[in-house]
């Protein structure tokens, strides 16, 4: 029963992924379902550290860039015919180049967790990025390196010109990743890696050494990254130095928190999220960041446990049959709450235009007038009471919808 | 035959000696108690023998081997298991995930990252069991930082045992116990360690005069006597040491 629910949601899985093309078709969507494929492996294989093993990494990228630079490299030699195989297999060289600076790296990094190894990652990750500056043979200094995927074998005539293909490849390669990864949290090794995460001095009394679980789940945690950085070089078919500095290992540390650490499918939810953002927001603001900045916090402040806790906080209320109380509640609080981000938004993208008209949800606002100022101030301002003054009785809501009954209490 | 054999064992902690010189042996399959003021360092002896603490001078011998400041985990698999007197679990799993990884080692599934934990059903049939022996079977899924106390505890006592180790050692298993709770863990103890060497400190006299076969008594760090109950209840430097203190009940 268990399996067959399991199965289910693999399949499922494997159809979203297949089918997503299909419900979006423009250029644009299969450039942002490439980001997402690639984001979503990058991520999971970051919560296999941090989520599942506990190590705080500011340096994941490292395996990220890496596995991307050789992946080009191996487009390269592809292309002057030095190898002869499917540009379909480049992930695997990511991926074999992740799991080898895993290996050398982790031999090291995993020793202790907490800060000693928040603080080694740190200093891997700019060590690595100031020396792909240096040795630009290899990295190509900060022009990067790039190579073309149409050259090689083509697969059942399929010759990888179109981003569309590419979504295949990727796809194929997302399943396979994200199952393996699930499938390794499903072992001895990756179930020890969440004992070592919670308490690393007992593991160590039932016979476990800390540091080696650690350094299986660092090492698996490279190949996988190396796995997302093929996929990346397949994509773009050039990288670069960022791709392997801080703010790439920022980001993916952004994805899996928001996503929610604790849930296999966190990460996934937190690479969707922020890709969507990434790409769609900043078409339209330069200040996307800014939200992003500010999505984060909020996340950290009220959702601890991300997107995916958020989801899962309704799992009693949906057992129960109690989720419709909850209905009316979260319209009354989310009304004013998104007229309220609405009018912030407004307010913040005012001040920092300069043009003379602001056009804002089809409305041509006139920035000069103070006007449109107060207007917007008094809308913002009352918004946000509304919304705080709602949270008393979404507050009752909930307690009344997971209430628990005395004859429940064990 | 002697299982596990210190001798003259020291432990400093900076310029204080906690451990002054420990020599002990204990014999294949009895029950061991070590009673003792607060502050008498028993735990510091338990950490020393499970390999928490680094011995400061001094041989332990666990079986045919050395075992001084060799890494927990090493000699945990040797065969020698044990609980803590501050429970120490692993919070965020449940308390079924909790009992198996204690069995995992034992079961020779080591870093394994090939076999799937669902499929292995004696695996898990066995980690049930010990859940069942603890009373703990109803709470299988639950998360067991959530527990209570005395679940916690139980829970602690599983995890020490689920590997069916040859030696035990149980520092205060039923500490802050109500009597009732105390009497079905000392049951438990007494059930799954048969056949088994028990080492325990513990401080409820009933329980030690009760499971013990002998006692070592524990004070500033020396070992002032080691015999059978009826022997050290009687002995003059032990009442005046401890049991003095302790109003007999
Ligand atoms: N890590 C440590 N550092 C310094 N002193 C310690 C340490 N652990 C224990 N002690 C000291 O050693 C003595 C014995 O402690 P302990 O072994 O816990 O006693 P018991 O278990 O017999 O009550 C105490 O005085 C305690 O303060
Ligand atoms: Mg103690």
């Amino acid at each position: 029963m268990a399996m067959l629910k399991k199965s289910a949601i693999w399949i499922a899985f494997a159809v979203t992924l297949v089918g997503m093309p299909q419900i979006f078709d423009s250029i644009l969507a299969i450039s942002i379902l490439n980001q997402m494929a690639i984001a979503i492996v990058f991520a999971l294989s970051y919560n296999m550290l941090l989520g599942q093993g506990g190590m705080l990494s500011f340096g994941h990228a490292v395996y990220f860039g890496l596995g991307g630079f050789l992946s080009v490299h191996a487009l390269i030699l592809i292309e002057f015919e030095t190898m002869v195989f499917s540009i379909l297999w480049i992930p695997l060289i990511g991926g074999l180049f992740g799991l080898l600076a895993g290996l050398f790296i982790g031999s090291f990094s995993t020793r202790k967790a907490g800060t000693v190894f928040a603080m080694i990652s740190l200093g891997i990750g700019e060590l690595i990025a100031a020396s792909s500056l240096i040795f630009s043979s290899f990295f190509g200094g900060e022009a990067g390196i790039s190579g073309d995927r149409t050259f090689g074998p083509t697969f059942f005539g399929v010759d990888f010109t179109q981003n569309i293909d590419i979504y295949y490849v990727a796809t194929f390669w997302v399943f396979l990743a994200t199952l393996f990864m699930y499938l390794f949290t499903q072992t001895p090794a990756g179930r020890m890696a969440n004992a070592v995460r919670d308490n690393p001095e007992r593991a160590e009394f039932i016979g476990y050494s800390a540091r080696k679980v650690r350094f299986i789940s660092f090492c698996a945690s490279g190949l996988f990254a190396g796995v997302a950085g093929g996929l990346f070089a397949l994509n773009y078919e050039f990288i670069t130095e960022e791709n392997l500095n801080a703010a790439t290992s920022g980001r993916v540390l952004l994805m899996a928190y928001i996503g929610g650490l604790g849930y296999f499918i966190g990460p996934i939810i937190g690479a969707v999220i922020l890709t969507l953002m990434n790409s769609l927001l900043s078409n339209y603001s330069e200040l996307w960041m800014l939200y992003l900045g500010i999505m984060f916090l909020l996340t950290v402040m009220f959702l601890p446990r991300g997107f995916a806790g958020f989801i899962m906080m309704h799992q009693v209320a949906w057992v129960r049959g109690t989720l419709t109380l909850l209905i009316k509640p979260y319209i009354i609080t989310g009304v004013p709450a998104i007229l309220f981000s609405l009018t912030a938004i407004l307010l913040i993208e005012m001040s920092h235009t300069e043009d003379e008209i602001f056009h804002f949800l089809g409305m041509a606002l006139n920035t000069s007038s103070s006007v449109t100022w107060v207007v917007a101030l008094i809308l913002s301002g009352g918004t946000f009471f509304a919304t705080r003054k709602s949270l008393g009785q979404l507050n009752e809501a909930w307690e009344s919808a997971n209430a628990i009954s005395k004859d429940e209490q064990t | 035959m002697t299982i596990l054999s210190l001798k003259n064992v020291q432990k400093n902690f900076g310029e204080t000696q906690i451990i002054r010189g420990v020599s002990l042996d204990i014999i294949e399959g009895e029950k061991h108690a070590i009673i003792g003021p607060n502050g008498a360092g028993k735990s510091t002896l338990f950490h020393l023998i499970s390999g928490r603490y680094q011995l400061t001078s001094g041989n332990i011998r666990f079986k045919q081997d050395q075992i001084e400041n060799l890494p927990p985990y090493e000699i945990a698999r040797m065969g020698l298991a044990r609980s803590f007197q501050v429970t120490n679990i692993f919070p965020r799993m449940n308390v079924f995930e909790n009992v198996r990884c204690a069995l995992l080692w034992s079961k020779g599934y080591r870093y394994s990252f090939w076999h799937l934990l669902g499929r292995q059903r004696e695996l898990n049939d066995e980690a049930m069991h010990v859940l069942e022996q603890i009373g703990l079977k109803d709470k299988a899924l639950f998360p067991s930082g959530e527990l209570g106390y005395a679940q916690q505890r139980a829970l602690e006592l599983g995890i020490a045992i689920a590997s069916g180790a040859q030696l035990i050692m149980l520092d205060e298993p039923v500490a802050g116990m109500s009597h009732s709770e105390a009497e079905s863990s000392v049951q438990l103890i007494r059930k799954i360690t048969e056949g088994k060497t028990l080492i325990m400190v513990e401080h409820d006299m009933n329980i030690v005069f009760d499971v013990a076969d002998r006692i070592s008594v524990l004070v500033y760090g020396e070992i002032i006597a080691t015999d059978k109950p009826e022997n050290i209840r009687a002995n003059p430097k032990v009442q005046e040491a401890y049991l003095g203190e302790v109003p007999s009940a």
